[in-house]
């Protein structure tokens, strides 16, 4: 099978043990200037709170932190390295000139607290960004303060409630499909709304009759990824507004997927009273690992006045500035303004695309998925033959007969050179395999994906106990999660 | 596994052995092959007031988490704590491993459950669709 | 479009297989009346240097160039060059979240790492992978203690940066968790009469910030005290993180909340910076965020992975622990790479020398100003009352390119003309001497023009 990998060849790649292991009295990696005050006695100041240990604390040499770090990093897949095809994350190219920018001193190292004379640099960035960003989604304000899109989410909620709060009466459900991210009803939870399941049609979209049954005066608000979690656009998304707003329900967009739109079409064009972006999918600032993200929250004007405090105003003598009053605010979300940093890049990435680049992203985003879509049919089993946007999901069906699941085919393509696609999600699919390239790849990377996935299947067929052990490449192979759950072990302990 | 004839089931997968007016409570066989490798066993606190078809605690395996349903009315007078340190011991013999003792309410709240027997068929029916 | 790879001809070729006529078909799925057919009204595309130019505009007018004596939550330290160096690697910066993790060992490996020392300076048991910031992390803390305790109402004392009080507030707002407010006293800590008070059997939570809003440091001992009379937890904030290095931990609390900024990442006008949650091994099942374990691969080998995932939301939904996803991984990368570099004895010294500046600066200021809070132990801020208003001080400061502390009146009304003045190991004497002078001045013209006054009314 080895001469039908492509993409990848193996190298070898440095061992390297945790750094408390590396750690020894008397090796230090920072240096203080000398101080300029009088010395203090740190007891006399402190007295019984002054800390005299700092434990198991590790003492190691700036080389030797350079290459621990350097070695782990060469452990990691990342974008850098080539596809990650990961359905519903939007892992497409950061730009460096991103990290550039946020890295510019003022920038970098203004204080939220400075004086707004002295800030205007950042509120210029905070205004432009949102200006930028109501256009884009067709609404008509935002807050750029939640630091991710579940957090997002949250904040969007929250304005729900206040709104129809302000109305009489808070209503007491959320409804949310079960295509829908794991956040959804867990944020509906936070807010104090039982959820209530919409299913899907055999289309894979909302089924309008099943809505119209279940809308009444108790439903907040319908929370909806468009397109959704199969990267089906929801060809009724009106009828499906006017049902909602027929009986004073809110549209609530879950903006995950708003790569499949930018410059195409605008949320506030079909309906959407409020959505939140997610700045680290759509509008590329880097994953990082994990984080940090950034979900503003944009919406219709009718909800402006609920959005968390502070907001960005233009004052009289034309400067920018902070308005603390909002009597009807539904308070802060975070500390100071929001991930700031987040803004910057994605600031960067708009104005490097302008309004062509962004369409042709958007338009090379769906291109891409449909040509994956073209490339695998018949070698996966297809659960939803309706047009898909900028990601497609194929299930496992077909070779789970040979007792080979999503997982598995996941764990094999690393060996392949790529990044599994998502697995398992979203739950209406058995076995779902979610993939999502992004404007990002050539056709090049795409077709040795495509060749990839394809020879997974005939080895399926063939020698599917090679599947079932994959990946075989890897510094450590599949890692035994069920032992580590058992009996966490969390952190590092020195050995007696 | 065989079902043992001493105790009822339910369609939720629990079993309950009674014994006059307090009952022994855990889960099948069927339930912890299918929930995988269990990880943690979340149990009530003894002196909780339980009520039939509502949850009593959670089971979990790596990546789910499943509700326990009371079997039956009852307070709980004993758990089974070897399962917080030892959760296989439910994937190793689910009919041994049981979880929490209750003291009865109503005893004849057995009577509408299902036999080794008919928990067997409700099993190989429910995996047949 | 640069980033972009793929030429026109790719693009052709790519629709001819799929048997499309246009790159509209694809759109087809939309209704036509919802299709934007207009360019969007956004800045044109801009090049690279213009790019780079904008935001050096725009950091021109962004305080560049000052030397502040702002903390109150956000602290600028010294950030080691290596930091940005490593986490500028593509595998670090461009990866996704370590659910894979064969090919995520190098996140995980890091995270694990981070736990540790997190749970060495906290003197908690465990650690999370990290929380968006310190203010939604003592949030989560607060709601962590009511599943814990089975209870609802929460004691926040006032000395708690306020606007970590502000996110809390929203959070409680539709969870039924009543909050009430425990004042401070003369020292500028929390005062322990009215804690007694405000603690009942209904508390689930007491949450507390030590070193507090005003640099004081909380007599966590004994708030711990009267919490666990009540059957309550001690919930801490810790917003300086460098106070970690010289300031014992509060071994009585339950759950530490952080605010782990101070460690090596940049004051970015507020974020993003990173939260973190400690605790004891017992509460783990009910803390919020992602964990990493320890385990071995089918040959035996060391590896870490994503560990506890039931707590989350992508998996128990709306029975969820938070509903939080996406964290701060890179954040607390810097974080890491801070701790590593300083360790054992850098950060008790890196401590120290706040502790200096801080001492002589509020030393300074006593003799011409009035410092307040002076009976408890501080860290490296203080708060300094003035016959003047502080905002009028700061604006002629700001001639000197120095920006004085933060006036307080917008917080709490009582204190008048109280400023909170922070100190690090970046603030020079001579800023110190010049920020002395200028207070200095002003209580000199204020007593001046007082006693011309008085000498007209005479």
């Amino acid at each position: 099978m080895k001469d039908m990998i492509r993409k990848a060849t193996r190298h070898v790649n440095q061992n390297e043990g945790l750094i408390f292991e590396k750690s020894s009295t008397g090796k230090a990696a920072w240096k203080l200037p000398p101080l300029d005050v009088p010395e203090i006695d740190a007891s006399k100041l402190l007295g019984s709170t002054e800390r005299k240990d700092l434990g198991n604390m590790p003492e190691v040499s700036e080389i030797e932190i350079i290459r621990h770090f350097t070695r782990l990093s060469t452990w990691n897949y990342a974008i850098d390295l080539g596809m990650y095809p990961l359905g519903s994350c939007t892992m497409k190219y950061n730009p460096r000139v991103n990290e550039a920018v946020a890295r510019v001193e003022g920038i970098a190292n203004g204080h939220p607290y400075q004086p707004e004379k002295i800030s205007q640099g950042a509120l210029q960035i905070l205004k432009t960004l949102s200006d930028c960003l109501i256009e884009i989604t067709g609404m008509d304000a935002i807050t750029l303060q939640p630091a991710a899109g579940a957090h997002g989410e949250l904040t969007g909620l929250l304005l729900v409630r206040a709104y129809h709060h302000s109305k009489g009466k808070p209503r007491k459900k959320v409804l949310i499909p079960d295509s829908a991210h794991g956040t959804n009803p867990a944020t509906a939870a936070m807010v104090g709304y039982a959820v209530e399941n919409l299913k899907s049609d055999a289309r894979g979209m909302v089924d309008i009759s099943a809505l119209a049954a279940q809308m009444n005066e108790e439903v907040a608000a319908l929370m909806l990824t468009n397109p959704n979690t199969l990267g089906i656009f929801e060809q009724d998304i009106y009828k499906i507004a006017d049902i909602l707003h027929a009986r004073g329900g809110l549209l609530y967009m879950d903006g995950a997927n708003m790569n499949a739109l930018v410059g195409k079409v605008r949320p506030g064009d079909f309906g959407v009273d409020l959505m939140h972006l997610n700045l680290h999918k759509t509008f590329s600032t880097p994953h990082g690992g994990g984080g940090p993200g950034s979900g503003p929250v944009a919406v219709k004007k009718f909800l402006e006045a609920f959005l968390p405090k502070p907001v960005v105003v233009t004052k009289p003598d034309g400067t920018l500035g902070f308005d603390y009053n909002r009597p009807q605010s539904v308070g802060r979300v975070r500390a100071f303004y929001g991930n700031f940093g987040m803004f910057v890049r994605a600031l960067a990435y708009i104005q490097a695309n302008g309004p062509e680049g962004l369409r042709q992203t958007t338009e090379d985003a769906v291109l891409n998925a449909n040509y994956i879509r073209k490339g695998l049919e018949g070698a996966y089993d297809l659960p939803y033959s309706t047009p898909n946007m900028h990601e497609v999901v194929f299930s496992d069906k077909l070779q789970a007969k040979k007792g080979v699941r999503t997982m598995d085919i996941a764990k094999r393509l690393i060996d392949y050179g790529f990044h599994p696609y998502t697995t398992a999600f979203p739950l209406i699919v058995p076995g779902a395999m979610m993939i999502e390239p992004t404007e990002s790849e050539s056709i090049e990377e795409m077709d040795l994906f495509i060749d990839a996935m394809k020879s997974i299947a005939e080895e399926v067929e063939q020698d599917p106990q090679t599947v079932l052990d994959a990946p075989h490449s890897t510094r450590v192979s599949r890692l035994d999660e069920t032992a580590a759950a058992r009996k966490p072990v969390l952190r590092w302990k020195p050995t007696a | 596994m065989p079902y043992p004839t001493d105790r009822k089931y339910t369609k939720s997968h629990e079993w309950i052995q009674a014994n006059g007016k307090s009952a022994t409570v855990g889960i099948t066989d069927h339930a912890q092959e299918a929930l995988g490798d269990i990880v943690f066993v979340e149990l009530p606190k003894v002196g909780t007031e339980l009520a039939v078809g509502k949850p009593f605690g959670t089971v979990e395996s790596v990546k789910a988490v499943s509700d326990l349903f009371t079997p039956a009315s009852g307070k709980v007078t004993e758990i089974n704590g070897e399962l917080a340190t030892s959760p296989e011991k439910v994937n190793k013999d689910a009919h041994s491993a049981w979880m929490i003792k209750i003291a009865l309410s109503d005893p004849k709240q057995l009577d509408g459950l299902l036999s080794a027997a008919d928990y067997e068929k409700f099993v190989a029916e429910e995996g047949g669709h | 479009m640069r980033y972009l790879p793929k030429s026109p001809a790719d693009r052709e070729a790519m629709l001819k297989a799929l048997g499309l006529r246009s790159v509209d078909d694809l759109f087809a799925p939309v209704p036509a009346e919802y299709r934007l057919n207009r360019d969007l009204k956004i800045p044109r595309q801009m090049a690279e240097s213009e790019i780079m130019d904008y935001f050096r505009q725009r950091s021109r007018e962004n305080g560049e160039g000052y030397m502040s004596f702002l903390g109150a939550g956000a602290y600028l330290h010294y950030r080691p060059v290596i930091i940005d160096s490593l986490i500028s690697r593509g595998e670090f910066l461009t990866a996704y979240t370590p659910y894979q993790a064969e090919i995520s060992q190098g996140t995980l490996q890091s995270i694990f790492e981070f736990q540790t020392m997190i749970c060495e300076l906290t003197g908690m048991e465990v650690a999370n992978a990290s929380m968006y910031d310190g203010s939604t992390a003592a949030a989560e803390a607060v709601m962590m203690a009511v599943r814990l305790t089975g209870r609802r109402s929460v004691v926040v004392a006032r000395s708690l940066h306020p606007e970590y009080r502000e996110v809390l507030a929203t959070y409680a707002t539709h969870q039924d968790m009543p909050l009430s407010v425990a004042n401070f006293g003369g020292d500028g800590r929390l005062n322990l009469h009215e804690l007694e008070n405000s603690v009942s059997s209904e508390t689930a939570a007491v949450l507390i910030q030590s070193p507090n809003f005003f640099g004081t440091i909380e007599d966590a001992a004994a708030v711990a005290d009267i919490a666990h009379k009540n059957g309550a937890l001690l919930v801490v904030s810790i917003a300086e993180a460098v106070s970690l290095g010289i300031v014992e931990p509060p071994r009585d609390a339950a759950i530490i909340a952080m605010e782990a900024q101070s460690f090596g990442v940049p004051l970015g006008f507020g974020g993003p910076y990173c939260g973190v949650i400690a605790t004891r091994e017992k509460f783990v099942r009910q803390m919020p965020g992602r964990l990493v374990g320890q385990t071995v691969d089918k040959q035996g080998r060391r590896g870490f992975v994503l560990t506890l995932a039931t707590r989350e939301q992508h998996i128990r939904r709306e029975k969820a622990t938070s509903n939080i996803c996406t964290n701060q991984a890179l954040v607390a990368l810097m974080v890491n790479i801070f701790m590593t570099v300083y360790g054992k004895v850098g950060l008790k010294e890196l401590a120290k020398q706040n502790l200096a500046k801080t001492a002589y600066a509020a030393g300074q200021f006593a003799r011409h100003g009035k410092v307040l809070f002076s009976d408890a132990p501080r860290f490296n801020e203080f708060v300094v009352e003035t016959s003047e208003d502080p905002a009028a001080i700061n604006s002629r400061l700001l001639g000197h390119k120095i920006v004085g502390g933060l006036p307080l009146k917008k917080f709490y009304p009582e204190l008048g003309n109280a400023a909170l003045w922070c100190c690090t190991e970046m603030t020079t004497r001579s800023a110190i001497d010049t920020a002395v002078g200028l207070v200095a001045e002003s209580e000199r013209s204020v007593k001046s023009a007082k006693e011309e006054a008085e000498e007209v009314a005479r």
